[in-house]
C-alpha cells in the first residue's frame, strides 16, 4: 500500500520546511541599498511634532537579501504552477503563459509609464489599448470594448451598471436580473451590489436554460439576464435565439459572462446571438499569468446603445492619427478603476492576441474543445457523466460512483495531488452535486491528456479496492491535508508581536 | 490548421501555433476516439444561425521575433524611453523596485500558480499573503488585512460599502477634499444604488481636513494620509472628534510609505484603513495594476471583502495556510457576499511583500527619511525659483505649488525640455488650475530636482 501512496509523477526530493520570514529575523541585517543622501536631512520630529511620529516598526524583519531570496524561493517550492503541467480546472482556462509577455511587459516604456503623463508622452500605450480594443471588437462582434475593468468581476459590475443606467436613461425602472442556477457566485453577487434584486432560472435536464421557465419569470420589471455561455456545464445554450429574443422582448437586455469565450474564438461571436455586454477575462482566454490569484484584467464588450455610459476616460483617435484620452463623457457610469485599468495585462493580452491572427485563435479554440472531449470520453465509463452530449471546452462529471465507497469529489482532487496534477475545479457548479469540473484548455498534449485520464480512472479503482487511501489523500505533497474548519473557527489570521491598541 | 488556410508550413512556424500542444496526426487520432468525422462535428451544439463561419478580421499574425519588435516600437513612443524626468505621483508612486523583488514574482510556482483553493498545493502563495497581512497590520497597526483587492480606489469603495454594513443604515458619508479625486470617483460609481449622500469636507488654508461635527447620519467618515496634496494629517485629532459618534473613521492611503513615519492610523482610532501599495515592489505600469488593500479591526472581520489566508494545521499536525473565512464571499454567499470580488492583485501583493521584508524594520523608515528630505529640498528649489507652495501643514514626498499660470501649458513647456513637473491640477479642479503637484522621491538624484527648479524657472519667467 505504501506503493499506492507514492507515484513516479509526485514531487519529492528537496522540498524544506520553511517558517516565517519573521522567524528568520536577527537584529543588523539589512536587505536593501539607498543612495547617499545628497539633500539637507530633515527631522520628522522638527516638522511634524513628536505625537505625530512613529518611532519604530515593531515586528517587521531584519533579513539580508539572502535571506529573503532563499525564503521566498523555498516557499514557492510548495506552489503547483503552469510550467510544471496540466491545471485542469474547469472555468478557469489555466493555459500556459508565453514567456514573451513577461518580457514584453517589462519594457521600460511600458513599465514606467505614468498614468498621468501628458497624451502626446504616452502615445505608444494608447496606440496599444487603441489596438487591443479593436481586436477584441473583431472577436466579440460587438461595436465597442471598454478595458477599463481589472478583472471579471469588475467587469460584471461594469456591465451591470451600465444595463442599469441605460433603463435610468430611459426612465424606466426595472428591478429584477434573472440568473441560471448554474451561474458563478460573482453573477447574482453583482446584481445585488447594483441594487437588483437576482431572480434564479432554473436548468433542465439537458444543462441548459428551461426556456419555458425563463419565458415565464421574463417580464417588465426584467432589466437583465446574466448568461454564462457556454454556459458553466461547457454546454452551448442551443436555443440561444429564443433566449435572447425572450429577454429582449420583454425590454431586458443581455448580460453575457465571458468566462468561457476560449471555447468559440473564431467559431461564434457574442455580438451575434444577442449579447448586449460581453466580458472577457484577459488572464484566462489570453493568458495574462494567474498569479496565484491576480491580478486579472476583465474588459467588457458592448452593444452601441450602451456606448455614451461606458467607464471613462476613454481611448479616442483624432482625425490626424494621434491617441488620447477622453474624459468629457457625461453620461459615463464613472470609473472603476483608479486609473484605467490593468495596461501591463492589456499588453500581454495584446501580444497573445498578434501572435495567433485569426486563424491561430481559431485553433486555440478547435484544439480546447476537442481536448474536452477526449477526456470526457476517456473518462465517462468512470466517472458519472449527468449530460453526455458533446461539450465544449470543459467537461463536469459527479462523484456519484465513488461516493458509493465513500469517497468524495474532494478526496479525489487531493489524491490528484498525489498523481502530480493540480486537481480540477470541485463542487462546482452547484447544479451538479459532487461536481468535477475539467477544463483542459488546449496547451496540454495527448500524452499529459491520457496521463490525467489513467491517473483518474486509477483514482476510480482505488476508491473501490482501497477508498482510505484516497480519503486519506494527499501523500506525497510536503503538507498532508489541510484542516480548514480549525482555520475557520479559531481564525488566526497574522503573525505578531501584539499590535498597538485601538486608540484614542 | 495549416493545410486549411492554405499557408502551409510556414503558418505553423510563424504563429501562435508554438503554444499549441496537439500535433496534426493527434488531432485525428482524438477526433476518432470522441466519434466525431471533423471539428466541425463538435461545434454542432452551436446553432447554425449564431456559428461564425468567417474569418475575424484580425491584424495578422506574428513570429515572436516580430512582436517584440512591434511591442518596442510602441514602448518607444513613450516617455520613459525617451529620457523624460518625471515627477508625476498623484497615486502612482516613482520608487525604486530592486532586482530580486522581480526575479522572485517571475518564478513559475508564483506566476503562473492558481488561487490557492487546493491549499496543498498552494502553500507558497499562501504563506506569502500571511506574510503579507502581518505586515501591512504591522505598518498600519490594524489587527486583521485581506489579501488585496484591486486598487486604492477601489478599497475606499469596498470601505464605504463596508462601513455601511457595519452600521447597518443609509446615511452621509463625509470625505476629505484631500482625498484622492480618482478614488472618490470610483467610490461614487460603487455606491451609485446604496443610497449614499456624500459631502465634501473641505481643506484649510494650512492643507489639513477641516473636521465638522458629526451628526448621527453620518456612517463614515473619509480621510487620505497623507493627503492628495501631500499634506500629512492631523489623524489622532480628526480621530478624537469621531470616537463615539457612531461613525466608522475610515482611513486611506496612497502613500503607504508615509505611514513608516507617520503615528498609525490604528492610534488615532480608525476602524477602517485602506489604500494602495503599488509604492512597495510595483511598477507603475501607466497604472495598473496596482495593489489595493483593506485592514480592519478584530471585531469586524466577518464584514471584510476579499480573501484571507489563515494559519491551521494539517493532518500530521504541521502548520499550514488555508483561505479562510470564506462564507463572506460570493463564491459560497453568492447575493449576500461582503463583496463580487473574486480575482485580486495576488502577484502584486507578493512583491510588495518581498519588498517589504528586504526594506525591514529599520529601511523601511531610513527610505521614507530619504523621500521626506528630497520633497523638502525640492519644494525649496520651487519657491526659490518663485513658484508658491500652496499649503504650510508638514508634508511627506509630494506637495503642491502654484505657477501662477496654467499647469497644464507648464507642464507642456517642461516636458518639451525633458521634464514632467508633476501633474496639473486643473483636471480634477478648475479652482486649482495654476498648481501643480510634485512628487520627489529615492528616484531623484539632486541633480534631477535641480534641473526641475531651473525649468521651471524658466518656464514661469
Amino acid at each position: 500500500m505504501s506503493d499506492a501512496r507514492t507515484n513516479p509523477n509526485a514531487r519529492q526530493g528537496q522540498l524544506k520546511h520553511e517558517g516565517l520570514i519573521f522567524e528568520r529575523s536577527s537584529a543588523g541585517r539589512v536587505g536593501f541599498s539607498l543612495p547617499e543622501l545628497d539633500v539637507p536631512e530633515v527631522d520628522p520630529v522638527a516638522i511634524w511634532g513628536a505625537d505625530a511620529v512613529r518611532d519604530d516598526i515593531a515586528g517587521f524583519p531584519e533579513v539580508s537579501e539572502v535571506d529573503v531570496v532563499r525564503h521566498f524561493t523555498r516557499i514557492s517550492q510548495h506552489n503547483y504552477g503552469i510550467d510544471l503541467g496540466l491545471h485542469p480546472l474547469g472555468s478557469c482556462t489555466m493555459k500556459y503563459n508565453p514567456k514573451l509577455h513577461e518580457v514584453v511587459a517589462r519594457l521600460r516604456g511600458f513599465a514606467g509609464a505614468h498614468p498621468f503623463l501628458p497624451d502626446e508622452q504616452s502615445q505608444g500605450a494608447l496606440e496599444l489599448m487603441w489596438n487591443l480594443e479593436r481586436e477584441l471588437i473583431q472577436i466579440t462582434g460587438m461595436p465597442h470594448v471598454s478595458l477599463q475593468p481589472a478583472a471579471g468581476a469588475q467587469g460584471e459590475l461594469t456591465g451591470i451598471m451600465m444595463i442599469a443606467a441605460y433603463h435610468g436613461s430611459r426612465g424606466d425602472a426595472r428591478t429584477k436580473v434573472l440568473i441560471p442556477d448554474s451561474a458563478h457566485g460573482t453573477n447574482p453577487a453583482t446584481a445585488a451590489f447594483c441594487g437588483l434584486e437576482p431572480v434564479e432560472v432554473p436548468s433542465n435536464q439537458q444543462g441548459t436554460i428551461d426556456i419555458e421557465a425563463l419565458r415565464a419569470a421574463a417580464d417588465e420589471h426584467t432589466a437583465a439576464l446574466m448568461l454564462t455561455n457556454p454556459n458553466t456545464l461547457g454546454l452551448f445554450e442551443e436555443r440561444i435565439d429564443e433566449i435572447a429574443a425572450i429577454i429582449h422582448d420583454a425590454g431586458g437586455l443581455i448580460y453575457c459572462d465571458g468566462a468561457n469565450l476560449n471555447a468559440i474564438l473564431g467559431k461564434a461571436r457574442p455580438g451575434d446571438f444577442g449579447a448586449d455586454v460581453f466580458h472577457i477575462n484577459m488572464h484566462k482566454t489570453f493568458t495574462t499569468p494567474h498569479g496565484g490569484g491576480g491580478p486579472g484584467c476583465g474588459p467588457v464588450a458592448l452593444a452601441e446603445h450602451l456606448e455614451p455610459f461606458r467607464p471613462r476616460p476613454v481611448v479616442a483617435r483624432d482625425s490626424n492619427g494621434t491617441f488620447r484620452l477622453d474624459h468629457d463623457r457625461p453620461q459615463s457610469i464613472g470609473k472603476v478603476h483608479g486609473f484605467y485599468g490593468n495596461f501591463a495585462m492589456m499588453v500581454r493580452g495584446y501580444t497573445y492576441i498578434r501572435a495567433h491572427g485569426a486563424i491561430g485563435l481559431r485553433q486555440i479554440a478547435e484544439d480546447a474543445v476537442l481536448a474536452a472531449n477526449y477526456l470526457k470520453e476517456r473518462l465517462k465509463k468512470d466517472y458519472e457523466l449527468p449530460h453526455d452530449r458533446p461539450c465544449m471546452h470543459e467537461v463536469v462529471f459527479s462523484d456519484r460512483k465513488q461516493k458509493l465507497h465513500g469517497a468524495t469529489a474532494m478526496d479525489i482532487c487531493k489524491r490528484m495531488m498525489d498523481f502530480g496534477f493540480h486537481p480540477p475545479t470541485v463542487y462546482f457548479p452547484l447544479v451538479v452535486p459532487g461536481a468535477l469540473m475539467i477544463e483542459p484548455t488546449e496547451t496540454v498534449s495527448r500524452q499529459e491528456l491520457d496521463e490525467f485520464a489513467d491517473a483518474l480512472i486509477a483514482i476510480a479503482r482505488e476508491c473501490e479496492e482501497d477508498t482510505e487511501v484516497v480519503t486519506t489523500a494527499p501523500h506525497t505533497t510536503y503538507h498532508r491535508r489541510l484542516d480548514e474548519t480549525q482555520a475557520a473557527r479559531r481564525p488566526v489570521l497574522r503573525w505578531g508581536p501584539a499590535v498597538e491598541t485601538c486608540g484614542p | 490548421m495549416a493545410s486549411e488556410s492554405g499557408g502551409g508550413v510556414r503558418n505553423d512556424m510563424r504563429g501562435g501555433g508554438r503554444y499549441l500542444s496537439l500535433g496534426r496526426d493527434e488531432r485525428a487520432e482524438m477526433l476518432a476516439v470522441v466519434g466525431a468525422g471533423s471539428i466541425d462535428d463538435l461545434f454542432e451544439p452551436v446553432p447554425e444561425a449564431v456559428r461564425f463561419s468567417g474569418l475575424l478580421q484580425l491584424q495578422p499574425q506574428m513570429a515572436e521575433q516580430e512582436l517584440l519588435g512591434h511591442l518596442q516600437e510602441l514602448s518607444s513612443r513613450n516617455a520613459p524611453e525617451q529620457g523624460a524626468v518625471s515627477f508625476l505621483g498623484a497615486g502612482c508612486n516613482p520608487h525604486y523596485v530592486p532586482a530580486h523583488v522581480d526575479a522572485l514574482i517571475q518564478r513559475q510556482e508564483f506566476l503562473t500558480a492558481y488561487t490557492p483553493y487546493q491549499a496543498e498545493v498552494g502553500q507558497g502563495t499562501l504563506q506569502a499573503i500571511f506574510e503579507f497581512q502581518s505586515l501591512v497590520c504591522m505598518l498600519t497597526g490594524m489587527e486583521v488585512c485581506n489579501a488585496s483587492v484591486y486598487d486604492g480606489a477601489s478599497s475606499v469603495a469596498e470601505a464605504v460599502l463596508m462601513a455601511r454594513r457595519l452600521t447597518r443604515r443609509p446615511g452621509k458619508v463625509l470625505y476629505s477634499a484631500g482625498l484622492h479625486p480618482n478614488y472618490l470617483e470610483v467610490t461614487r460609481t460603487y455606491a451609485t444604488y446604496l443610497e449614499i449622500e456624500f459631502e465634501e469636507m473641505p481643506v484649510s488654508d494650512d492643507g489639513c481636513t477641516e473636521i465638522p461635527e458629526i451628526g448621527d447620519d453620518v456612517i463614515a467618515v473619509v480621510l487620505q494620509q497623507p493627503s492628495f496634496f501631500g499634506v500629512v494629517e492631523d489623524l489622532r485629532s480628526a480621530g478624537s472628534r469621531i470616537a463615539d459618534t457612531g461613525a466608522k473613521f475610515i482611513v486611506a492611503t496612497a502613500e503607504p510609505l508615509a505611514l513608516a513615519l507617520t503615528a498609525t492610523p490604528a492610534a488615532a482610532g480608525a476602524d477602517i484603513v485602506v489604500g494602495e501599495l503599488q509604492s512597495f515592489g510595483n511598477g507603475m505600469n501607466f497604472g495598473g495594476p496596482l495593489v489595493g488593500f483593506m485592514a480592519c479591526r478584530d471585531r469586524d472581520k466577518r464584514n471584510l471583502p476579499g480573501r484571507l489566508a489563515g494559519e491551521t494545521v494539517d493532518a500530521d499536525g504541521k502548520r499550514g495556510y488555508v483561505l479562510t473565512l470564506s462564507t463572506r464571499e460570493q463564491h459560497i454567499r453568492r447575493a449576500k457576499a461582503t463583496s463580487n470580488i473574486c480575482t485580486n492583485e495576488a502577484l502584486c501583493a507578493l512583491a510588495a511583500c518581498i519588498h517589504m521584508c528586504s526594506l525591514g524594520r529599520h529601511g523601511l523608515t531610513a527610505l521614507a527619511r530619504h523621500n521626506l528630505a528630497k520633497a523638502s529640498y525640492a519644494r525649496e528649489a520651487l519657491v526659490a525659483v518663485g513658484a508658491r507652495a500652496v499649503y504650510s501643514a508638514p508634508m511627506f514626498n509630494e506637495f503642491v505649488i502654484d505657477v501662477g499660470s496654467d499647469a497644464a501649458a507648464v507642464v507642456g513647456a517642461c516636458a518639451a525640455k525633458g521634464i514632467i513637473p508633476g501633474v496639473a491640477l486643473g483636471r480634477f479642479s478648475p479652482q486649482r488650475a495654476s498648481q501643480l503637484l510634485v512628487c520627489a522621491t529615492e528616484v531623484h538624484p539632486r541633480a534631477q530636482i535641480d534641473r526641475l527648479a531651473a525649468v521651471i524657472g524658466e518656464v514661469m519667467a
